[in-house]
């Protein structure tokens, strides 16, 4: 059991992005990818939930042992992928408990629908835990949003959904601290030993919040270094550059 | 030319003909109405009278005139359509047994081809009129001489408003006197039954001042081929008073539907119209606010959900003719297949309209690269201090949007039903009544679960 990453190439037209990336997350374990903008962080969240501006030219992608390459956008989360996006879309005229019962419902067996008091009991549960507003329910999802009331929807997405695998995609962006630690309260509180996290982000404040079992360094498409949650410490301190002349004297 | 095996001459003596004329006149073009001579009032048949004379008169709008622009009066087919007759009483049973709408309602009315077959009544305040409009020539005949059709008809289809009032004889007619509010809706159906029946409903509304009252018209065809439907509504809002409209049209795939309506609000009248427009293969819809009093407003909404080859034709015009008046239009379709939507829309506000709000906006959502989407957006504004604005936008559903949903587990189908679903959510958010709501978003979804 594991979402198992191996050797995987991907492309936008014309450009490579990811360059043969390796990288095995087992349930139970929060990874962290660091590196510097245009290494290709977010073409990894992207290309993992199956973004079709990207094309995979090689490698596997296996979720418990299934290779989810195939797999449509929906049938990935449905099989227990989750990505909190780093810009949540807004939906104008869906409402938050309308878009969270659909995607419950897309979890049931046809024809089935969801206890609609079990449900709300639920989500006032997570609310209340991400201090959200009851209002939120019936508002448009993410329209109007503010970034940290974006960001809070994501993660009681993340919540209600229940994945096996959650990718967070740089969540702490555009948040101050007080929604920094309401955010990382949330995926703390969701952390347990049969899920495994993802958690891309630029800046190691957030790995104070949400501490990693393991960090990694992304350059140019591939994981270049790996390591404990110190890591992330020595990388605020002295940026990328020693890790690229590591890598050059590597060569 | 076709070829034949019989020797012909190299020249032929015998002339070739031009293209054929156009098709002797028939159906609706040539059927004189029937009118009921011994109830009636002498005004309302020499009105009738006349209108017949000006339909036959009238030319069929042609396709290079502007109120017809990207659409085509032909596609009314008048000459295959003929005056529905009396419905079997089967078929009355079977139209009564479908007639299921709002669960709480003021009164209920049924017709089967311009026949009231059912009228329940019982709850509506005391002093309220609301009768058969064959009724209501008998014992209103004051009202509707003052009222009906008073309005002429300036966005295209003068010639079909003619043969409206040539044939009319039933819908309804709702006199509300003053202060008299009734709050649950007065519901009516219209059934068309059999092979390229006509019907020509009316509906009048005439609020008394600081009146409320809420009507909802709903068009459908039980069997038969074709059907036509030319329905129009006189809404009249007196001071103060409040209307909330819905025109519900649900015909047939190869049906052909006409709604014209004329709205007028005195001094701070609220006149809320609604069109929703789901079946026909052929659908227009004329609606004219005339603001002729300071501080009045009229709503005007509509959402359409063309698919396959429907049309969808909808003209409006807000007309600011008293200051500080308010209009705002609200029109969305969401379009599948090979379906076409034409809007057009004028704003005009006269030079004594000073502090008017105009608003107007169209949105079209395509679900198929094959669908159409053309917007015509105008106005004309002559007084000072006015706010005004007028948007139309047209484009598929964003990669992005889908993308989000789907990223959550919802299929592809679903994804979209949500989205068309939210695409429509604020036209039918500010009509408000949530009674008359959970039916419609009922339709609107099983319409839905037909598009996709």
């Amino acid at each position: 059991m594991s979402l198992e990453i191996k050797a995987l190439h991907a492309q936008i037209p014309g450009r490579e992005i990811l360059k043969g990336l390796n990288l095995t997350i087992n349930p139970g374990e929060v990874h962290a990818i660091m590196g510097p903008n245009g290494s290709g962080k977010s073409t990894l969240s992207k290309v993992l939930c199956g973004h079709e501006d990207y094309e995979v030219t090689s490698g596997e992608v296996l979720l418990d042992g299934e290779n989810i390459l195939d797999m449509a956008v929906d049938a990935r989360s449905r099989a227990g992928l989750f990505l909190a996006f780093q810009y949540p879309h807004e939906i104008p005229g869906v409402s938050n408990a309308n878009f969270l019962r659909a995607a419950l419902k897309a979890r049931l067996p046809k024809g089935e629908d969801i206890d609609a008091i079990k449900f709300y009991k639920q989500l006032y549960t997570r609310m209340d835990q991400l201090e959200m507003d009851r209002s939120f329910t019936s508002r448009s999802v993410n329209e109007g949003f503010s970034g940290g009331e974006k960001k809070r929807n994501e993660i009681l997405q993340l919540m209600m959904l229940e994945p096996k695998y959650a990718i967070l995609d740089e969540t702490d962006s555009g948040l101050d601290i007080d929604a920094l630690k309401v955010v990382s309260r949330g995926v703390n509180a969701m952390r347990s030993e049969d899920r495994g996290f993802l958690v891309i982000t630029h800046y190691q404040r957030l790995l104070n919040y949400i501490q990693p079992d393991i960090v990694h360094v992304m350059i140019d498409g591939q994981i270049v270094h790996t390591g404990g949650k110190e890591l992330a410490l020595k990388l605020e301190e002295k940026g990328y550059d020693w890790v690229k002349e590591e890598l050059l004297a590597a060569a | 030319m076709s070829a034949t095996l019989a020797p012909t001459p190299k020249h032929s003596p015998v002339p070739v003909s031009e293209a054929p004329d156009s098709p002797a006149p028939s159906g609706l073009e040539i059927i004189a109405p029937v009118r009921d001579e011994t109830s009636a009032p002498g005004w309302f048949l020499a009105r009738s009278e006349a209108a017949w004379n000006e339909f036959q008169k009238l030319p069929t709008p042609s396709v290079k005139d502007e109120s017809w622009r990207y659409s085509n009066a032909k596609n009314i087919e008048l000459a295959a359509h003929t005056p529905a007759a009396a419905a079997t009483e089967e078929q009355t049973q079977k139209a009564l047994a479908a007639s299921e709408g709002l669960k709480e309602r003021t009164a209920r009315f049924v017709f089967v081809n311009d026949v009231l077959v059912e009228s329940q009544t019982d709850a509506l305040p005391e002093g309220v009129i609301c009768v058969n409009f064959a009724e209501a020539l008998k014992s209103q005949g004051d009202v509707l001489k003052e009222h009906f059709m008073k309005r002429e008809m300036t966005l295209g289809s003068a010639k079909f408003a003619a043969l409206h009032l040539a044939h009319v004889k039933a819908g309804i007619v709702i006199l509300v006197p003053k202060n008299v509010e009734i709050e649950k809706p007065i519901e009516v159906f219209h059934w068309v039954v059999g092979d390229h029946a006509a019907i020509f409903p009316h509906t009048l509304i005439v609020s008394g001042d600081n009146a409320t009252v809420s009507v909802v018209d709903h068009y459908r065809s039980l069997d038969g081929e074709g059907g036509l439907s030319i329905a129009i509504a006189d809404l009249v809002g007196g001071t103060g008073s409040r209307i909330t409209y819905a025109a519900c049209q649900e015909l047939a795939d190869d049906a052909q539907a006409l709604h014209l309506s004329s709205i007028v609000a005195r001094r701070d009248a609220n006149v809320k119209s609604f069109q929703v427009q789901l079946g026909a293969e052929f659908s227009r819809s004329e609606t004219v606010s005339d603001l002729v009093g300071q501080g009045a407003r009229s709503d005007m909404l509509s959402v359409s959900m063309p698919i396959g080859d429907q049309v969808v034709d909808q003209r409006t015009l807000q007309n600011h003719m008293a200051p500080h008046a308010t209009s705002d239009l609200l029109y969305k379709n969401a379009l599948y297949g090979k379906s076409r939507s034409i809007f057009s829309g004028l704003i005009t506000v006269d030079e004594s309209a000073h502090y008017t709000d105009a608003y107007q906006t169209c949105r079209n959502l395509l679900n198929s690269d094959e669908a159409e989407a053309t917007s015509l957006p105008g106005l004309e504004i002559n007084a000072d201090q006015v706010k005004c604005s007028h948007g139309a936008t047209s484009g598929p559903i964003s990669d992005e949007e889908l993308f989000y949903l789907k990223a959550r587990g919802i299929s592809d189908i679903d994804s979209r039903k949500l989205i068309v679903e939210g695409f429509l959510a604020d036209v039918l958010k500010r009509f408000g009544n949530s009674e008359v709501l959970d039916t419609l978003v009922a339709r609107i979804d099983e319409k839905l679960e037909r598009a996709v």
